[in-house]
């Protein structure tokens, strides 16, 4: 990249708003995903919208390709910057911008960290639903851009679920409005399109949330169980019983033994360990959680706890949304998988990924959102033991294909970034990518934009869309337009 | 069709039936009535696929022909959006009608679009499931209708719309691709999420011919109460105060009229401890409240009832301003000599019938679209009369439409899927 073109990005965010010195390019070569690194030629940290487009058009004319990032947090290498490339990074666009509880929404930058939405509306009652772990450190914008999820997106729904409408700079630098204020705005649900698009549509700049009313009564409920056979004998239960959880979060042994080495949830050591929570009108949530208790007991609970207190509720999930890096307590070194299957496939597919780790040698660690069949298996290995880490890959991605063979996905909620690209044409047909990505053309027809995530190969997008070219019919005079 | 159509046209017409008809066999290509019109629109055929690939392949056809393609479900929704610019074909999927895959232990069901949301629900209510969703004449309308049309009601409150209902899609896009997106999990973001950009697409980018939706279980007991109010700002404080509470309802109304004084509904499901509960909590913030028929949800349906001649509307704005909408409308209402039943959601969208001379509803609907639009909100144009002059159904877009076209030329680059009946004339 030539320095004129370096000197108009300072001039754009000032001296301190552009990174270019190599030590400090370091902290942004990769996200959370550290097994893949690339440096990029320049960070940019704009203040605003306006910031924002001008180093977009910048990088369009120049056909720089650029990535945008939140916190970095993510776990799929959805962040990775492209060699060279821009990394736009959004920290300090970082304001909440408007509280409208009469409406139930809340505006913000993408820069605003995702548990701060429910400490501006807590005390009038409300919360910001989509909860991934990491929430107390990843950013609203990489939400947006995967989608997230977290452990009450059963009941609560995803980030797209709460996302209203965005301002969103294309890839070409204009700025456009995508969904709004109210309910189906007219046109495309290109809102939708957006929300989980992993940075290749464009940047969004803000962001119209949804907040809920948090719910009369909460109850967390831990069941221990011989086994995780028994665990999602007990789910299925709940299921057909028809209740919807809250959130339903099981974890195996090992996960167990993690957690508690981190944090001491307190949790029983078992086979596998339930967690249930249901949350309501006081009355329905106590009669519907004696129903809980019984179908655990009817499934072979050894033991049975309900949380006393706000608390111990607390120090409960405290454990289960630490499991990821408790396992540095048990393992030096961990890949997380994030695939989905049916729950209904649940006993086929863990037996079969223990056998799986049991010929591959390696222990694998189960970690999951019981209630909607995500997975998180954590293959443990030592980077120091020579070909450990080809192994624990190997034995990752065979995982994920055991999770497509039961009619699953490839991932719930981490996104495909840079790390499951491959697998999606496991995953999808041709057609299926190749339309996604005439999509993809529309947005983004140079390709600028995180330009190598998601696909498993680039596609040209040919002719911009342009002028009406008469059909070879037409043209032979064979047939007339209407 | 163009009456002055020309002979060569015509030529290829008949060549390109012949076509289909070895696709589809030729009992199910017929020739279009009067009763197949859209809008006013004469299409020429009409043909009715078995399988999607049958669909996709008609599609593909009709489009390297350059004849419009108007894809038809039940056909309950036709008259929404513009009329169309063309229609030679009406593409039905009648016949794919059937239930894939129901697996309720899962809360999964995979059907083709031609199924009625009727026999939908049927079929999940057998293992005591339910899609959550209260669509417009359930027992014609299908599933791919009211993906397009993107319908719901009272029920959205609690369940969201369709957009959060649809886990999976089929496309037939207008080359004869059939492509996916999505898939059989509820939690699943591998991928762009095709399946909302077909919802409420009206057909414009692709034919839905197959969706994979989550599912809930039905309520055990199912309660309705009512509250009858002297204005509009009191019902408006009714809706606040129950949105702001600790109650778990599931649905939330205001019906309205030129000539009615305001009624709140409030639905709850539930187990009969928690509803009893509930009620005590409601009769604690709304006096006095009587229990009402499950029916009080129809009255969106109902709007429809002998409409011949009245415009029906759908109207979002945002929750707090729904007392200052229906005050605009009554003021509107009197001014333009229109009379006027509203039924609105808690979550601010709402349907609006009209009744009057066709040049008084036009000049109501004209100023009424300011009112919701210069409060972020929107008004569009479900059901017209005959004699309306023209009226675009959409109103602004804003300024995402040149992407929205951008999109509708990627997919269908020679606008042979409903033609000018979206917005912008896409």
């Amino acid at each position: 990249m030539d320095a004129h073109i370096l000197e108009k990005l300072r001039a754009i965010v000032g001296a301190r708003g552009l990174i270019t010195s190599p030590e400090e390019l370091r902290t942004y070569d990769s996200d959370a995903l550290t097994n893949f690194r690339a440096m990029p030629r320049a960070v940019l940290l704009p203040s605003s919208t306006e910031e924002v487009q001008a180093i977009v058009r910048v990088c369009h004319r120049e056909k720089i390709p650029f990535v945008a990032r939140g916190s970095g947090t993510g776990l799929s290498g959805g962040a990775l910057p492209v060699e060279n490339g821009i990394v736009i990074s959004l920290t300090r666009m970082n304001r909440i911008l408007e509280v409208d509880l009469a409406n139930a929404q809340v505006v913000v930058e993408p820069g605003v960290l995702n548990l701060d939405v429910t400490g501006r509306v807590e005390e009038r009652g409300y919360f910001y639903a989509p909860d991934p772990s990491s929430q107390s450190v990843c950013s609203i914008g990489g939400n947006v851009a995967e989608n997230s999820g977290g452990a009450h997106c059963l009941k609560y729904g995803f980030t797209t679920t709460h996302v209203l409408g965005l301002e969103v700079v294309l890839p070409d630098g204009s700025l456009i409005h995508l969904g709004g204020k109210t309910l189906d705005a007219p046109g495309y649900d290109l809102a939708g399109v957006f929300v989980g698009s992993e940075g290749t549509l464009g940047i969004a700049t803000k962001i119209i949330l949804r907040v809920v009313k948090r719910p009369e009564c909460v109850q967390t409920l831990l069941a221990a169980f011989p086994s995780t056979n028994e665990a999602g004998a007990a789910v299925s239960g709940i299921i057909a019983a028809g209740m919807l959880p809250a959130a339903i979060e099981m974890m195996d042994n090992l996960a167990i033994q993690a957690a508690e080495a981190a944090v001491h949830a307190n949790y029983p050591n078992c086979g596998g360990l339930l967690l249930v929570e249901l949350d309501g009108p006081f009355a329905e949530v106590k009669e519907l959680m004696s129903h809980v208790n019984e179908i655990c007991r009817a499934n072979g609970a050894s033991e049975i706890r309900l949380a006393q207190s706000e608390a111990e509720r607390a120090l409960v999930w405290k454990g289960r949304k630490a499991a990821f890096a408790a396992m540095g307590r048990i393992s030096p070194n961990y890949i997380v998988q994030d695939g989905v299957i049916p729950r209904t496939a649940l006993p086929q597919v863990l037996s079969e990924i223990e056998r799986l780790g049991k010929e591959a040698g390696l222990r694998v660690a189960n970690v999951f959102h019981a209630g909607d069949g995500n997975l998180h298996p954590l293959v443990l290995y030592d980077k120091r033991i020579p070909g450990q880490e080809d192994a624990a890959e190997k034995l990752s991605n065979r995982i994920l294909e055991l999770c497509l063979a039961a009619g699953g996905s490839i991932t719930g909620e981490h996104g495909v970034g840079e790390d499951k690209k491959k697998m999606m044409s496991k995953m999808f047909a041709e057609p299926d990518l190749d339309t996604m990505q005439r999509v993809r053309c529309a947005f983004d027809p140079l390709q600028l934009s995180n330009p190598t995530k998601v696909f498993p190969r680039p596609r040209l997008c040919g002719e911009k869309p342009g002028e009406y070219v008469p059909h070879p019919l037409e043209s032979a005079g064979i047939a007339d337009r209407f | 069709m163009d009456r002055s159509t020309s002979t060569k046209t015509v030529a290829v017409m008949a060549s390109l039936e012949e076509s289909l008809r070895a696709i589809v066999g030729p009992q199910h290509l017929r020739v279009a009535l009067e009763a197949d019109a859209v809008a006013g629109v004469q299409p020429g055929i009409v043909v009715e696929p078995a399988t999607q690939e049958e669909l996709a392949s008609v599609l593909r056809l009709s489009n390297d022909a350059g004849l419009s393609v108007i894809p038809r479900g039940g056909g309950t929704k036709l008259g929404w959006g513009n009329p169309p610019a063309r229609a030679y074909l009406i593409l039905s999927t009648s016949r794919l009608n059937r239930i894939i895959e129901h697996v309720w232990a899962d809360l999964t069901v995979s059907v083709e679009a031609g199924c009625t949301v009727q026999h939908l629900q049927d079929a999940l209510a057998q293992h005591g499931q339910r899609l959550a969703l209260d669509a417009l004449w359930p027992a014609r309308s299908t599933v791919g209708g009211v993906l397009s049309a993107n319908d719901s009601g009272a029920l959205r409150l609690r369940f969201g719309a369709l957009r959060e209902l649809i886990i999976g899609v089929t496309l037939a896009l207008s080359d004869g691709t059939l492509a996916s997106s999505g898939g059989k999990v509820v939690k699943n973001v591998a991928g762009y999420d095709l399946q909302k950009l077909a919802t409420g697409a009206l057909g414009t980018l692709g034919i839905i011919t197959r969706a994979v939706f989550r599912v809930h279980p039905l309520p055990r007991i199912s309660r309705t109460f009512s509250v009858s109010t002297q204005s509009f700002e009191q019902s408006q404080d009714v809706l606040n105060a129950v949105q702001d509470s600790t109650l778990a309802h599931t649905a939330l109304q205001v019906r309205a009229a030129a000539d009615s004084l305001p009624r709140v509904d409030v639905l709850f499901e539930g187990t009969d401890v928690g509803l009893g509960a509930q009620e005590a909590q409601l009769r604690k913030l709304l006096a006095p409240l009587a229990k009402s028929p499950s029916t009080a949800w129809n009255a969106r349906q109902d709007l429809w009832n002998g409409s011949d001649s009245a415009v029906i509307a759908k109207c979002s704005v945002l929750p707090a301003y729904i007392a200052k909408t229906l005050n605009a409308i009554q003021r509107l209402g009197t001014q333009h000599q229109t009379r006027w039943q509203a039924v609105v959601e808690a979550f601010g969208i709402g349907w609006l019938r009209l009744d009057g001379s066709p040049e008084n509803l036009i000049s109501a609907l004209q100023e009424l679209r300011a009112q919701p639009e210069s409060k972020s909100g929107s008004l569009i144009l479900l059901h017209r009369p005959s004699a309306l002059p023209p009226f675009d159904a959409w109103g602004n877009v804003g300024d995402a439409l040149p992407l929205m076209r951008a999109v509708k030329q990627q997919l269908d680059p020679k606008s042979t899927l409903n033609p000018g009946r979206f917005v912008g004339g896409i």
